[in-house]
């Protein structure tokens, strides 16, 4: 059964240094935006995969394995997320 | 809203609850938690002897500043977690949780008044939970409703604490039973339909702010049928649990 991008939070978190679960991708195949959070994810004891709500797409994968993690966001055309003190 | 740093933290045990027969209610103390936002999550990962690690998310019923944080965790047969967490954790025992996490699925008192429908299946209503209290103790005055669908009576969680809201008039509390209904229920026991979920929601035209979260069925169900009923879908936020 699958999840959405809020299951894969803490893990992006891990690479991004922050939560980007509101940050906005934009789907690389069929331009699509979204919340991350409302990405469909696929969970597995090895990792999970990111797919766009829209088209079903490959946003981003990560698989790891012992000792190591590979994460790939080829999927993802541009990822907009607003910046602490940002803004006028 | 403030943002809150994510990361990882080490937790203890300091209280255990039976929820529900199959549910039960942790506290821990967090000394490095930055507090959380209602409708925040964490992960709690667990490491066996032999180094084997498996983590679960969990959302938080507490909201605030503090270093107190509640969950509230149902048992999933045969699971690998669930079943340790409910049956096997014990006070004074140490955690290691990741979190906060999900800034997308939160509501904050100094949100936009706008109102808020709060849509729960099952253990989704642990999140939605801290929204109600964080909206009820801040006296916010953004209508807000809740509609619950549970299997029976006895399964609802944090069923006094709701009363109290409604009793109070800061929520508006509107039940789904699909197994077992109290006696005297004016409906049979069911699934939640298009109809019940039209009768008991605050309709498209107010603007509200949608907030589901449960099995990622009941969750797919219900926000489909939010669309067709009119509502803005960037206007509904949805959170999976999975399962069904
Ligand atoms: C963002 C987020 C927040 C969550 N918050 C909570 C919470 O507050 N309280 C809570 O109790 N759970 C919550 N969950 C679900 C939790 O993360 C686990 O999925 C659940 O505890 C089952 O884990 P397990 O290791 O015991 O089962 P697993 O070993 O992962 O699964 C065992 C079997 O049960 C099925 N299953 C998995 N998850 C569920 C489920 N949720 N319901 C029914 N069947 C399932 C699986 O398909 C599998 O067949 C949340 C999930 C997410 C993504
Ligand atoms: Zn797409």
């Amino acid at each position: 059964m699958h999840l959405d991008g809020n299951a894969v939070a803490g893990a992006l978190a891990d690479a991004f240094g922050r939560d980007v679960t509101s940050a906005e991708a934009s789907c690389g195949s069929c331009g699509a935006r979204q919340a991350v959070a409302s990405a469909s994810a696929y969970v597995s004891a090895m990792g999970w995969v990111l797919r766009c709500v829209h088209c079903d797409a490959v946003l981003a994968v990560l698989i790891e394995t012992e000792g190591h993690v590979r994460m790939s966001m080829a999927g993802v055309s541009s990822l907009d997320m607003p910046v602490a003190g940002g803004g006028a | 809203m403030t943002r809150r740093p994510t990361g990882w933290h080490a937790a203890k045990v300091t209280a255990l609850h039976p929820e529900t027969a199959s549910a039960r209610r942790i506290e821990l103390e967090v000394p490095t938690w930055p507090g959380n936002d209602p409708g925040a999550h964490l992960d709690i990962r667990l490491t066996a002897p032999d180094g084997y690690q498996a983590s679960r998310s969990y959302s938080i019923a507490s909201s605030g500043e503090g270093t107190r944080v509640v969950l509230a965790v149902d048992e999933v047969p045969n699971g690998e977690v669930s079943p340790f967490l409910v049956e096997d954790l014990l006070v004074d025992d140490m955690l290691e949780v990741h979190g906060p996490l999900g800034s997308y699925f939160i509501w904050s008192p100094d949100s936009e008044e706008r109102p808020v429908q709060l849509i729960a299946g099952g253990s989704g209503v642990v999140p939605l939970f801290a929204m109600a209290e964080a909206h009820a103790l801040a006296g916010d005055a953004s209508g807000f409703r809740m509609l619950y669908s549970v299997r029976t009576p006895a399964d609802r969680f944090f069923a006094s604490d709701l009363e109290g809201f409604a009793a109070h008039g800061s929520l508006q509390l509107d039940y789904v039973y699909t197994r077992q209904t109290p006696a005297g229920w004016a409906v049979p026991p069911g699934r939640i339909t298009r109809e019940v979920l039209e009768a008991a929601a605050w309709p498209a035209e107010v603007r509200p702010i949608v907030y589901v979260c449960g099995p990622t069925p009941f969750v797919e169900t219900v926000a489909g049928w939010l669309t067709e009923l009119g509502h803005d879908p960037r206007a509904v936020l949805t959170e999976r649990f999975g399962g069904g």
